[in-house]
C-alpha cells in the first residue's frame, strides 16, 4: 500500500511540475500576475509530494519490504537500519528519487528566500526548475520506477554492495547531489535573466549566494567521496580520475569559475554574457555527469546498472534542456549590453584569466573522459585515458591559476598598477621561492613538482597575509581590531577558501613526495618498520559482524619505543553475496596517516600485509573542508541577508519612533 | 551572431558522439592480432600428454581456435553452438583448455560432448596472454597461412556463426 | 674469546629474527614492476591498475612482467609486449599518435584559444565603449532638441 502511495505521489508531482513549468513562465511573458503567482504554491506542493514519495520508499526500506523490487535488489534483512536507509540511494532508481527530492528542496528554498526578487524573475526561476523536475519525474515514472513491485515478494534481499555499507555512503551522495542540483538554481537564474532580458548587476548579486552554497556542498561531496574511497577501497589512493569522479569534478571547476565570474558581473557589471554561459555550463555538466554515470557509455567503478533505454532517455533530456538553453542563449545574449570597461591588467582581467584557465582545465578533463568514446565511435580503435594523462595535463593548467590567486585580490579594479603590485608582492614571492628551495634540502627530498607545490601553497598564504596587512593599514578605525571588523565577511570567506586550497596543495605535495609503502609477509610476533613507526603483528582472530564474518588482525604500533596505536584491519566475507572485502585500519593524525591492509593468509600461518605511511594526507580533505567553510563565511555576508530580515531590523526602529511621536 | 551559436554547435557534436556511444560496448577490447600471424606455441594435448599440438601443423587449413575452461559458465552457453558447428563439418574447431584442471576438463567434455579433434592444455595461461585473451570463451578464426582473421570475444551464438564465422571461413577456404 | 667472536658474528642474525620479510623475493624488481604496473590497465576489472587488481589475469600479467624484468627487458620493450597483445587499451597513458594528437594538444589549444578570446573580447569592448562616448554628444543634442520641443508646447 505504502509504495503505491509513493508512486501516486510521484505522478501527482509530475502534474504539478508540468503546471509549474508552464504557467508562471507564460505569465511572466504576458505580465499576468495570477499565472505568475502559481509558481510558489506549485513549488511548495511539489516539495511536499516528493517528500511523501521519499518517505514511502524510506518506509519500505525500514520495514524490509521485499515485495518492492528496488528494496529487494539493494537491501537485506541483516542490514543495519542506517544502511538500509542509505540504500535508498544505493542504486539507480532510488538515487534518481534522491536527485528529484533535493531539487524540490532547492525549489522550496527559492520560494523562501526570493521575496526581494521581482515577480517575473521569481516565476521564471521556479518555472525553469519545474521543467527540469518534469524531466526527472518523467524518467522515474517511465523507465526507472523505484516503487515497482516484485510479485511474488523475495524471501530475502540481495543486499547492499558491501563497498557501500559505510558511513561515507550515508553522507557522500546527498552532499554531492545538493551541490549538483544546487547549480540548477544558478542555471534557472541565468535562463530567467535571458528570458526577461534583464541581465544586470542585480541579477549577479542575487545569483551569488545560491551559487556559492551549491559550490560548498559540491566541494564537501567530492571531498567525502575521495576520503571514502581512500579508506574503503584499501589501496590508499584518493583520486583516480575515474569517469564518475570527473563527472563531479567538471561541474566543480565550472562552478568555481562561475563564482569568480559572478564577482566581476556583480561588482563591475562586466562580462554578463559569459557569466550566463558559465551558469548554463555548470548545470549542464551536472546533467552530463548524470548521463555518463547511468548510460553505460563509459566504464567506471561507480557505474549504476546500465540500460540503453535509460541512456537514451537521459540523452534526449540533456539535448532538450541544454540544447534549449543554448538556443535561448544564442538568441538573447547578443542583445545584452556591455558593462563597465576595464584594462587587461586589472582585477577583472585576472578574474577572467582565472576563468579561462579553469574552463580550459574543465575542457581538458571532459576531453580526456570522452576521448576513448570519440575514437571508438569513429572506429579508430580503443584507448584508455587514465591518471597519467590527467595528472600531466591538469597541474600545468592549474599552476598559473594558483599563482594568480595570490595577485588577484591585491590588484585594483578597472586598471591595476603592475610595478606597484610587484613591489607589494616582493616579500611574499621571496619567501615562497626560498621555502620551495630550502625545505626540500632540509627534508632531504627533491623533485620539481614537490618544490612547485610548496611554492604555490606558501605563495597563497603569504599573499593572503599581505592582503590582510594592507586592509589593516588602509582601513578606517582607531585600532587594528576596529579596522578588522569593518572588513566584510565575504573578504574573509575568500581568504579562508583560498587558504583551504593552500592546505590542500600541501597535503597533495607532501603525500606524493613522502609516502612510503611496504608489502611484507608477517608471522605472529614479527615486526615491520615504516616511516619511523614499528608495527608488530599479534595474530588474527575470527569475528562475526551483523551481516559478515571476518578475520581481524591486531597490530601494535610504536614509535621510538612509545606505544602509538593498536590497529585492527579486517578481511570480511559478506554472507549475502559471498563477497570478500578488505577493511583497512587507519590511524589518522594531523601530520600523518598510518594505514594497514590485510592481504591473504599464507601457508605458514603468516599473512601478507600492506603498510602505508602517508604524511599530511588528511590535509587534502581538511583543505577541502576549509574551502567550503570559506564559502559559507562568504555567503553569511550582510549584503546577502534576505531583504525581509533587513526590513525586519528596520521596522522596530520606525515603530519606536512612531511610538514616541504618539506618546 | 556566429560566436553565440558556438556553444550550441559544440554541444550538438558532443550529443552526436554520445548517441553513437550508446550503441558501443566500452568494455570490449578488440584484438590487435587480427591480420597478424597466430602466435606460436607447442603445448601438450589433453587426451594424450605425450603428444603436442602446435599451430604449425595446421598450416594449409582454415581452422578455429577456441579458448575454454570447465569453470567458465559462458563456455557452457556456447557449447551447443560449437557442437553444431563441429557436426556440420564446415570447419574444424581446436580447443585450448585455459587455466584449468586436467581431470575437470576431461569430465566436462565427457559430460557435455567434445567438438574438438584436439584439445591443447594451457595450464598457466601463458599462451592465452600471447593471444591477448582476457576472458573465456574467446575464439579465433585462423587462415591457411596461419594468420588470425577474426576474434570472437565471449560466447559464440548461432547468429554470429551463421552471419560471420561461416561466410568468413568459406571465403578463406576459397583462397 | 672464540665464543665472543661467535656471538658477535651471530648478533645480526639474532636481531633480525622478529623482522618481517618483504613479500616479494626481489624488492628492486618489485619496485620496477610497481612503477610499470600503475600505468597499466587491468583488462578484467577495467577500473583498476594492473598493480592493484586481484583478478587472476592481473596476477598472470604481473608474473609475466616480473619475468621480463628478470630477463633485463627495458620498460619500453615490456610495454610493447603488452600493447602488441592487448592494444593501446592496456595503457593508461595514451601513446602520442595521429589519433591521440587532439587529446594531447587539446588542453594547450584550449588555453591559447581562451586567452585569444579574452584578449579579443577586451579589445572589442574598448572599441565599443569608445564608440558609445561618441554618441553621447548626439544624446546631448537630442536632449536639447527635446527641451526645445517642450518649451514650444
Amino acid at each position: 500500500m505504502i509504495p503505491e502511495i509513493g508512486h501516486f505521489a510521484l505522478i501527482l508531482a509530475l502534474c504539478v511540475a508540468l503546471v509549474q513549468g508552464s504557467l508562471p513562465i507564460y505569465g511572466a511573458a504576458v505580465g499576468n500576475s495570477a499565472l505568475m503567482a502559481v509558481a510558489k504554491p506549485a513549488a511548495r506542493g511539489q516539495f511536499l509530494l516528493v517528500l511523501i514519495a521519499f518517505g514511502c520508499l524510506a518506509y519500505a526500506f525500514a520495514q524490509k519490504d521485499f515485495s518492492v523490487l528496488y528494496v529487494a535488489a539493494t537491501s537485506n534483512s541483516q542490514l543495519p537500519l542506517h544502511y538500509r536507509l542509505a540504500a535508498i540511494w544505493g542504486a539507480h532508481e532510488g538515487s534518481l528519487l534522491l536527485w528529484t527530492f533535493i531539487l524540490t528542496i532547492w525549489m522550496f528554498a527559492v520560494t523562501l528566500f526570493s521575496s526581494h526578487l521581482p515577480e517575473t524573475m521569481r516565476s521564471r526561476i521556479l518555472g525553469v526548475m519545474g521543467l527540469v523536475s518534469v524531466g526527472f519525474l518523467l524518467f522515474m515514472l517511465t523507465v526507472s520506477n523505484p516503487f515497482e513491485r516484485l510479485i511474488p515478494a523475495a524471501a530475502e534481499g540481495r543486499d547492499l554492495n558491501p563497498l557501500l555499507q559505510d558511513p561515507g555512503m550515508v553522507m557522500h551522495p546527498p552532499m554531492l547531489y545538493m551541490g549538483y542540483v544546487g547549480f540548477s538554481v544558478a542555471f534557472a537564474f541565468a535562463l530567467a535573466a535571458l528570458l526577461g532580458g534583464n541581465l544586470d548587476a542585480a541579477w549577479a548579486r542575487w545569483s551569488r549566494p545560491w551559487t556559492t552554497v551549491a559550490w560548498c556542498f559540491l566541494t564537501v561531496g567530492i571531498a567525502l567521496g575521495s576520503g571514502w574511497a581512500y579508506y574503503e577501497l584499501g589501496w590508499g589512493g584518493w583520486w583516480f580520475w575515474d569517469p564518475v569522479e570527473n563527472a563531479s569534478f567538471m561541474p566543480w571547476l565550472a562552478g568555481t569559475a562561475l563564482i569568480h565570474s559572478l564577482a566581476v558581473t556583480d561588482k563591475r557589471g562586466g562580462f554578463k554574457v559569459w557569466t550566463v554561459l558559465l551558469a548554463i555550463m555548470a548545470f549542464s555538466l551536472s546533467l552530463l555527469g548524470t548521463f555518463l554515470v547511468r548510460s553505460g557509455v563509459l566504464t567506471s567503478v561507480h557505474a549504476f546498472a546500465t540500460d540503453p533505454k535509460r541512456g537514451l532517455f537521459i540523452l534526449a533530456f540533456l539535448a532538450v534542456v541544454i540544447g534549449g538553453s543554448l538556443v535561448l542563449y544564442a538568441w538573447r545574449a547578443p542583445r545584452v549590453g556591455l558593462g563597465g570597461g576595464f584594462a587587461a591588467v586589472s582585477r577583472e582581467g585576472m578574474l577572467l584569466a582565472n576563468n579561462v584557465l579553469l574552463v580550459a582545465a574543465m575542457g581538458s578533463v571532459l576531453l580526456g573522459t570522452l576521448y576513448p568514446l570519440f575514437l571508438d565511435a569513429l572506429d579508430l580503435g580503443k584507448i584508455s585515458v587514465g591518471p597519467p594523462y590527467f595528472d600531466s595535463v591538469f597541474a600545468p593548467l592549474m599552476t598559473p591559476a594558483l599563482f594568480l590567486m595570490g595577485i588577484g585580490p591585491l590588484a585594483q579594479w578597472k586598471k591595476a598598477d603592475m610595478p606597484d603590485l610587484a613591489k607589494r608582492l616582493r616579500w611574499a614571492f621571496g619567501v615562497s621561492v626560498a621555502t620551495a628551495v630550502g625545505l626540500p634540502i632540509v627534508l632531504g627530498h627533491w623533485t620539481p613538482l614537490f618544490s612547485l607545490g610548496l611554492m604555490l601553497a606558501i605563495w597563497i598564504v603569504t599573499t593572503a597575509v599581505v592582503s590582510v596587512r594592507e586592509r589593516i593599514a588602509h582601513g578606517e578605525g582607531a585600532s587594528v581590531a576596529a579596522r578588522l571588523t569593518t572588513v566584510p565577511r565575504a573578504y574573509w570567506g575568500m581568504l579562508l577558501a583560498h587558504c583551504g586550497i593552500a592546505v590542500f596543495i600541501v597535503g597533495v605535495t607532501m603525500v606524493k613526495g613522502f609516502e612510503t609503502e611496504q608489502d611484507v609477509r608477517m608471522n605472529v610476533g614479527e615486526t615491520a618498520t615504516i616511516g619511523g613507526y614499528t608495527f608488530r603483528f599479534d595474530g588474527a582472530q575470527d569475528v562475526v559482524g551483523p551481516n559478515y564474518t571476518a578475520a581481524r588482525g591486531t597490530f601494535h604500533v610504536s614509535r621510538d619505543g612509545r606505544d602509538t596505536a593498536v590497529m585492527y584491519p579486517e578481511k570480511r566475507r559478506y554472507t549475502a553475496q559471498n563477497q570478500v572485502m578488505t577493511e583497512a585500519a587507519i590511524d589518522s593524525g594531523l601530520l600523518r596517516d598510518l594505514y594497514v591492509s590485510l592481504g591473504e593468509p599464507l601457508d605458514d600461518g603468516a599473512w601478507s600485509v600492506r603498510l602505508y605511511h602517508k604524511p599530511f594526507v588528511d590535509w587534502i580533505w581538511g583543505g577541502c573542508l576549509i574551502m567550503a567553510l570559506g564559502g559559507v563565511l562568504a555567503v553569511s555576508d550582510r549584503r546577502y541577508r534576505p531583504a525581509w530580515r533587513r526590513e525586519a531590523q528596520a521596522v522596530p526602529a520606525t515603530a519606536r519612533m512612531a511610538g514616541r511621536q504618539v506618546a | 551572431m556566429n560566436r553565440f551559436f558556438l556553444p550550441l554547435t559544440i554541444f550538438g557534436i558532443m550529443v552526436g558522439f554520445l548517441a553513437v556511444g550508446l550503441t558501443l560496448n566500452p568494455r570490449e577490447i578488440p584484438s590487435p592480432l587480427v591480420g597478424k600471424a597466430a602466435p606460436q606455441f607447442s603445448l601438450p594435448q589433453l587426451h594424450d600428454q605425450d603428444k603436442v599440438f602446435s599451430p604449425e601443423e595446421m598450416k594449409g587449413q582454415v581452422w578455429l581456435l577456441n579458448f575454454w575452461a570447465s569453470w567458465c559458465s559462458g563456455c557452457k552457453t556456447e557449447h551447443p553452438v560449437l557442437m553444431d558447428l563441429a557436426k556440420s563439418g564446415e570447419v574444424s574447431i581446436y580447443g585450448m583448455d585455459y587455466k584449468d584442471q586436467k581431470d575437470e576438463a576431461l569430465t566436462w567434455l565427457k559430460r557435455w560432448g567434445n567438438p574438438y579433434p584436439i584439445v591443447a592444455v594451457d595450464a598457466a595461461g601463458r599462451v592465452g596472454i600471447d593471444y591477448g585473451v582476457y576472458g573465456v570463451p574467446e575464439t579465433y578464426v585462423i587462415d591457411k597461412q596461419g594468420v588470425i582473421r577474426y576474434k570472437q570475444i565471449g560466447p559464440l551464438d548461432d547468429e554470429t556463426v551463421a552471419k560471420k564465422i561461416i561466410p568468413l571461413v568459406k571465403e578463406l577456404q576459397a583462397k | 674469546m672464540r665464543w665472543l667472536t661467535l656471538i658477535v658474528l651471530l648478533m645480526p642474525g639474532l636481531s633480525l629474527a622478529g623482522e618481517a620479510r618483504p613479500l616479494a623475493d626481489d624488492p628492486v624488481a618489485e619496485a620496477r614492476l610497481k612503477h610499470l604496473a600503475v600505468e597499466l590497465r587491468c583488462l578484467v576489472c577495467q577500473n583498476q591498475t594492473l598493480a592493484d587488481s586481484n583478478a587472476p589475469l592481473a596476477e598472470d600479467l604481473r608474473r609475466e612482467v616480473r619475468d621480463m624484468i628478470a630477463r633485463n627487458m627495458s620498460d619500453q620493450e615490456i610495454i610493447d609486449f603488452l600493447v602488441s597483445r592487448y592494444g593501446d587499451f592496456v595503457l593508461y597513458r595514451p601513446p602520442l599518435k595521429a589519433t591521440t594528437s587532439l587529446l594531447w594538444l587539446g588542453p594547450f589549444v584550449l588555453v591559447v584559444a581562451g586567452g585569444v578570446a579574452l584578449v579579443t573580447a577586451l579589445r572589442r569592448r574598448s572599441q565599443k565603449v569608445a564608440a558609445v562616448t561618441m554618441t553621447e554628444e548626439e544624446h546631448r543634442r537630442v536632449e536639447q532638441l527635446l527641451s526645445q520641443g517642450v518649451k514650444r508646447s
